[in-house]
This record gives structure tokens, C-alpha cells and sequence, in this order.
């Protein structure tokens, strides 16, 4: 029987489904380690199951430093899908939170020497908020579809951030930023010493805090409810009172003021970093969306999501002692997501394994169109907006463990009907 | 009047291109499946179409090598496009995670083999496919210089996948159930429609123009294919909004992106524009920015398909 309980949390069976999809996308990694080489396969293998845990403090220092600038784009992306957006436009926030950072990092010398950094941390949080409020306002007032805005916004940024690079902070022998003052760069209260590697700064912290931040205003705040709300049904929302025109500009706000604050958190890092001018958008956007989607959209799941691929780039990264291709990664966490959209049937799976005594009720789950009774109820019509991802993931999670009893009231009950 | 025609025989260089993966994802959208995978479907196309040019350029050159190539972008691009037809239609997954996998998947792929198998990532072939001057039709005045003098034979292939799928959009019976089920999915349903078939077959086809498109991207503007076509997928979903779903107004949109496109990157080739004091970045933002100022006047009344995004259920009431 407790077995049963257990399934019964919705958390639990995501958690599991989540886990068969990393241990389905590993496997085709595997496979693929094989095929190229079967000798290397299988050491290169556990050098990425190893990923930051290879190299003492300094692999996980890697990890972190690899985490921080995905975890908050995906805080990003994950925000504003939770509030019914889709923010492809987290590589343009993110590019322009990395240019205002570095640009007062250099040249606001007149910011007291303590809290340089911090400014220099608000303004790019400042700049992505700017940047993610054009989709939003173009969005609420000329009802202009958000995903080909932020697309667009993506291009102009990077151009912007390209030309403005040139005109301010410019090193041109190199052709990319030049270095932030000394009193920009994050500080490492120690961290340094603890990692033995310079590459960690108080940034994690931070992130930790943005993580709450959204946590909190998601799930224990009204304000996060009229987000949501206006994210599942803009209708229902505007007649219960709330100004759904102020709701969709602030969440763009927002998930672009996370998005800048990743792109100050990277380039203030003091790592080495600099912004290349190139005409190539900032990867770290896109890789949020990944973030986003392999985390749930739920902050705690995307700080970890992130902390995972991070720890997987990493391991990456080494097999190229095996002169092995560290892309071989990407295309592990791209199974990993795919396999993401399996967690219907991942779910029924284990909930089958888990769950044998009631054998009936399994094989009506096997073929949930034919069975009138379980189609109805258990399955969702469309998943809605507001909870996107996790409504496919947390799909059908009652279908086995609803017990015997509620399906026969629910089924007497609709014989009274007819 | 040389200017004219060297700005109209670049714009089909970004538009066509543009053009054949918008009017794709056209046919997956309009058959109710959102579609945020071109973008890797183009890769792929590109790679294996590119993968066969440079296997075959020792023993074939020219047009038919050319042609088979698109085959096999074709055919490539809609075996990959199956991956989101399966997730999407039978598991009744979210639209935007298969798409976005696969969009990692496919660049990751294509470094990935090409480096396993030749040592770099970038895959070279020799162009030579480049038309000069099609006999006759180049010589008719105005329309020739235009239309057929430094041209790729994609390019007619593109303007070709536009009328058909006008056509076919609008005119047949396969047509008219592709909008039924974008639209209203139970309710074709209802009338013995198929709707998964229907649906899957809007993805392959978006699946065999998005692998054509990549091709016809890589083809004209580079001699290596580097695993990836510079975020054309994206600009082209963009493209598929700014044209409300319908044939005519993505080709119009295509080629207004396209020509704004050629200003921002041959500029200098343009006296008038090169004598301007403005810097490289701005002429490469207009395209986008202009694009922006148009939507934020025409996208009042959207014409999205209904029913786009939805998984069909065929329980659900």
C-alpha cells in the first residue's frame, strides 16, 4: 500500500518519468559512443557520467560557472512559459543584461567601489527588462505574435550590442570587449579558495536568490496568480478584474530582467570572458529553452536542469581526450528533451511496473481512446496554457491510481445522467 | 538599371529560400501542428544534400547533381520531421519540446558525423551549379536579366513550390481537409476525415520544403556547409507569421525580407546606399526592424490556425 501512496504524488511519478527520460537519452548517447568507436566507447562514456566530478573542486567550479548563465535564461524561458509566453527571445535579453553589464563594468567609474558590481548588475538586469518589455507590449497592444518579436529582437540586439561594442569598449586587436574594472567584477568572498579556481564568484548566490525570488512570486503571491492566470485563459482573467494588458508586459519584463541578469552574471564573472563581435546570437539563450523544458518550467527544476547539463558539458568537454566530439552532449540532452514527450507513456509504463495488482486497470490505460471512461476524465483535453509543459508531463498521472471506487461512483453517476 | 538587376538576383539568393521553408511550415500549421523544428530540419537537409554533393562531385557536376541533391535533402528533411510528427500526433506531446530537441539534435548531429568521419566540421563542394545566363529566356529583355541571369536552378525550384502549394493549399480536396483539421479537427473528424493522417502528412511535407530550403540556403551563399544555416528556420516561422498563414501574402512577406535582406548585406554594392554615413550594424538591423514596424501595423486581426498547437484527442469532447 505504499507503494501506492507514493504514486500517488504527482511530483513523483514527473520525477520518474524525468528519469527514464535522462537514462533513455544516456543510452542513445551510449549507442552512439559505440558505433563511432567501440573501443573508447565505454571509458569515454563514464568520463560524461562523471562530467564535473572528474577534476576535484575545479570540475565543479566548471559546472557552476557552465550553470549560472543557462539556469537564468531557463529561469527566463521557464517564467514566461509558465505565464503562457513563449520567450525565444532570452539570446537578445541575455545579450543585451551582457553589454550594459560590461559597459558600466568599464566606463561608470564614478560608482562608489563596493557596490560597482551590483550596479553594474542592476543595469543589465535593467536592459534585458527593456528588452523582453518590446515582445511584451507589442504583444498586449497591437497583438503581435510574441515568438516572431523576440525572434526579431534577438537580431536587432546582437547588431546593437555589436555596434555599440565598437563605439565604447573596444578592443579592437582582439575584436571583442575589453576587460571590466576590478571593482566590477563579482566578488568571490572566498569562493576561490574554497574551489581553488577562480572561475567562482558570489554568482551562484545569486542565481540561488532568483530561483527564490520566482519561486515565491509564482507560486505564494497573488501577483504570480494574475501572471498565471492571464497565461491559461486572458478572457476569464480580464473579467475576473485583472489588467491583462499590464500582466503580459510585466512577465516579459520580468523574464527579460532574468535573462540580462544572466548575461551580467557571465561577462562580470571575471573568468576571461568576453562579448566577440560577431554576427552570431548569444547560444545561451537557446539552451534556457532546453533548461526550461527539461526542468519543468518550475524554478527548483530548472536550477537543477541547469546544474545537470551543466555537469554533462563538462564531461564533454573531457572526452575529447578520447578525441571524441564534445557535441556528442547536445545531442544526449536533445534525446534527453524528446524523450520528455514520452512522459505519457513513460508514466503508464511505470506505472504498470509499480503497480501490478490491479491488472485491469493497466491494460485499460494501454488504450486510452478506446476505453471511454479513462479517455474522459483522465486524459486532458488540451494541455493549457498556463501549466504548458507540466501538464504533459503531469498528464494522466491519476489514470492507474485513481482506486476502484471513484470510478464506479463516476461511472453510476453518468448512467443517472443519460 | 544594373543596379535594379543585381539587387533582384541577390533578393532571390535570401528569399527563396525563406520562401520554400515558410511555405512548409505553412502546411504543418495549417494542419494544426506547430512546427519550431525547421530550423533543424533545414540543417539536416543541408547536411545530407551537401553530404551528397561532396561524395558525388568527382563523378557528377551540373544540374542533374544538383537535382538529386534536392532529392535527398528532401527525402532527409522528411524521415527527420517524422520524429516530431511521432511526438506531436501519436503521444499528443507539446509541440515546442519535440521541436526544440530536434533543433539541438540537428546541428549536434551534423558536427558530430562530419567530424567523426572527415576530421572537421565543415563540409566542403565545389558550386558548380552557378547559371550565368539560361539560354533564350536570359535574353528577353528586363524579366531575363532579372530572373535568369546569375541564377541557381533553386531558385525556380522555389518559385515552383510556391504555386504548387498555392494550389494545393487552396484548390484540392487533400487541401481543403489540411485547413479542416487546423481549424476545427473534431469537426472534420466528424466527416470521416483522417485527422492523423492529414496531420502527419502536413509534417513530412514541411519536412521535405524545410530539407529542400536548407540546401537552397547553403547552395548559393557559401562553398562549405558548417552545420548550420544561420537561424533562417527562425526567420522563417517569422516570415510564415508576417504572412497570416496564407500562400500569397508569405511569398509577399519573403520577398520584402529578402530584399531588405540584400540592402543590409550588399549595401555596398549599391552606390546611392554606400555614400550614406550610416555604419555596417544599422543596415543589417533594418530587415529586422523593419519587419516590426510592418507586424505592429498588420497584426490586429491574427489568422492563426485554431486549432494550431493542440494535440487532437480523438475522446476529448
Amino acid at each position: 500500500m505504499r507503494r501506492t501512496r507514493l504514486l500517488q504524488y504527482e511530483e513523483f511519478t514527473s520525477f520518474l518519468s524525468s528519469l527514464m527520460a535522462i537514462l533513455a537519452g544516456l543510452l542513445v548517447g551510449l549507442v552512439i559512443l559505440l558505433i563511432s568507436n567501440a573501443e573508447d566507447a565505454f571509458p569515454a562514456f563514464l568520463t560524461i557520467l562523471k562530467g564535473g566530478f572528474t577534476d576535484g573542486t575545479k570540475g565543479l567550479a566548471q559546472v557552476i560557472y557552465f550553470a549560472i548563465p543557462i539556469i537564468m535564461t531557463g529561469l527566463s524561458v521557464g517564467f514566461a512559459f509558465k505565464t503562457g509566453l513563449f520567450n525565444i527571445g532570452a539570446s537578445g535579453q541575455f545579450t543585451m543584461g551582457a553589454f550594459v553589464a560590461i559597459y558600466i563594468g568599464i566606463k561608470w567609474t564614478f560608482v562608489p567601489e563596493g557596490i560597482h558590481w551590483l550596479v553594474a548588475l542592476l543595469g543589465a538586469m535593467a536592459a534585458g527588462a527593456v528588452w523582453g518589455s518590446g515582445p511584451g507590449i507589442l504583444k498586449a497592444f497591437f497583438n503581435v505574435n510574441e515568438v516572431i518579436t523576440s525572434i526579431m529582437m534577438n537580431y536587432i540586439g546582437m547588431y546593437l550590442v555589436n555596434m555599440s561594442i565598437v563605439k565604447t569598449v573596444y578592443d579592437s586587436l582582439k575584436n571583442q570587449t575589453k576587460p571590466v574594472l576590478k571593482s566590477a567584477v563579482l566578488p568571490k568572498a572566498g569562493m576561490d579558495k574554497l574551489f581553488n579556481t577562480s572561475n567562482v564568484s558570489i554568482g551562484i548566490f545569486i542565481v540561488i536568490l532568483a530561483v527564490i525570488v520566482i519561486y515565491i512570486i509564482l507560486q505564494k503571491t497573488t501577483f504570480g496568480y494574475e501572471l498565471k492566470a492571464c497565461g491559461s485563459n486572458k478572457e476569464a482573467s480580464r473579467y475576473a478584474g485583472i489588467n491583462e494588458k499590464k500582466s503580459l508586459i510585466l512577465s516579459m519584463v520580468i523574464a527579460g530582467a532574468l535573462s540580462g541578469l544572466g548575461g551580467g552574471l557571465l561577462y562580470l564573472s571575471g573568468s576571461g570572458k568576453y562579448i566577440h563581435v560577431l554576427d552570431v546570437l548569444a547560444p545561451e539563450g537557446f539552451s534556457g529553452i532546453s533548461v526550461a523544458l527539461l526542468g519543468m518550467s518550475h524554478p527548483i527544476g530548472v536550477f537543477l536542469a541547469g546544474l545537470f547539463i551543466a555537469h554533462l558539458e563538462v564531461g564533454g568537454f573531457n572526452i575529447q581526450l578520447y578525441n571524441f566530439v564534445p557535441e556528442i552532449i547536445d545531442m544526449i540532452i536533445a534525446v534527453i528533451i524528446y524523450c520528455g514527450a514520452f512522459a505519457l507513456l513513460f508514466k503508464q509504463i511505470i506505472k504498470r511496473l509499480l503497480f501490478k495488482p490491479v491488472e485491469e486497470k493497466a491494460q485499460d490505460v494501454k488504450e486510452p481512446v478506446k476505453s471511454s471512461v479513462i479517455s474522459d476524465d483522465d486524459y486532458p483535453v488540451k494541455p493549457d496554457v498556463e501549466e504548458g509543459i507540466q501538464t504533459e508531463m503531469g498528464a494522466g498521472n491519476e489514470s492507474p491510481v485513481v482506486d476502484t471506487k471513484t470510478e464506479e461512483n463516476d461511472t453510476v453517476q453518468r448512467e443517472e445522467d443519460i | 538599371m544594373s543596379t535594379v538587376y543585381f539587387i533582384a538576383q541577390q533578393t532571390m539568393y535570401f528569399a527563396i529560400p525563406l520562401l520554400i521553408v515558410a511555405l512548409g511550415g505553412m502546411f504543418s500549421e495549417r494542419s494544426g501542428i506547430v512546427n519550431i523544428a525547421l530550423e533543424g530540419i533545414m540543417v539536416i537537409g543541408a547536411f545530407f544534400g551537401i553530404g551528397f554533393i561532396h561524395i558525388f562531385q568527382n563523378s557528377m557536376s551540373g544540374q542533374s547533381l544538383l537535382l538529386l541533391a534536392v532529392l535527398v535533402s528532401a527525402l532527409a528533411g522528411a524521415i527527420f520531421s517524422l520524429f516530431h510528427a511521432f511526438a506531436a500526433i501519436n503521444l499528443r506531446a507539446d509541440q515546442t519540446i519535440s521541436g526544440t530537441a530536434l533543433n539541438m539534435l540537428a546541428p549536434a548531429f551534423a558536427v558530430y558525423t562530419a567530424r567523426m568521419i572527415q576530421g572537421v566540421q565543415q563540409i566542403q563542394f565545389m558550386d558548380t551549379f552557378y547559371i550565368r545566363s539560361v539560354p533564350i529566356l536570359g535574353d528577353i529583355p528586363i524579366l531575363g536579366p532579372i530572373l535568369f541571369k546569375n541564377a541557381y536552378i533553386t531558385t525556380y525550384i522555389g518559385l515552383l513550390i510556391a504555386i504548387a502549394s498555392w494550389f494545393v493549399i487552396n484548390h484540392t480536396r487533400f487541401g481543403l481537409r489540411l485547413r479542416a483539421c487546423g481549424e476545427h479537427p473534431q469537426a472534420a473528424d466528424s466527416v470521416g476525415i483522417n485527422v492523423y493522417r492529414i496531420r502527419y502528412a502536413g509534417v513530412i511535407i514541411s519536412g521535405i520544403l524545410a530539407g529542400i530550403g536548407g540546401l537552397t540556403f547553403v547552395v548559393p551563399t557559401s562553398t562549405n556547409f558548417n552545420a548550420t544555416v544561420a537561424g533562417y528556420g527562425f526567420l522563417a516561422i517569422a516570415v510564415l507569421i508576417f504572412g497570416q498563414w496564407r500562400t500569397k501574402k508569405v511569398f509577399v512577406a519573403a520577398f520584402f525580407f529578402g530584399i531588405m535582406k540584400t540592402f543590409a548585406s550588399a549595401y555596398s554594392g549599391i552606390p546611392f546606399l554606400k555614400g550614406l554615413p550610416i555604419s555596417n550594424e544599422v543596415y543589417k538591423m533594418i530587415p529586422y526592424i523593419a519587419t516590426l514596424i510592418v507586424l505592429t501595423f498588420s497584426s490586429k486581426n491574427s489568422q492563426a490556425p485554431r486549432a494550431e498547437g493542440i494535440p487532437y484527442d480523438k475522446g476529448s469532447r
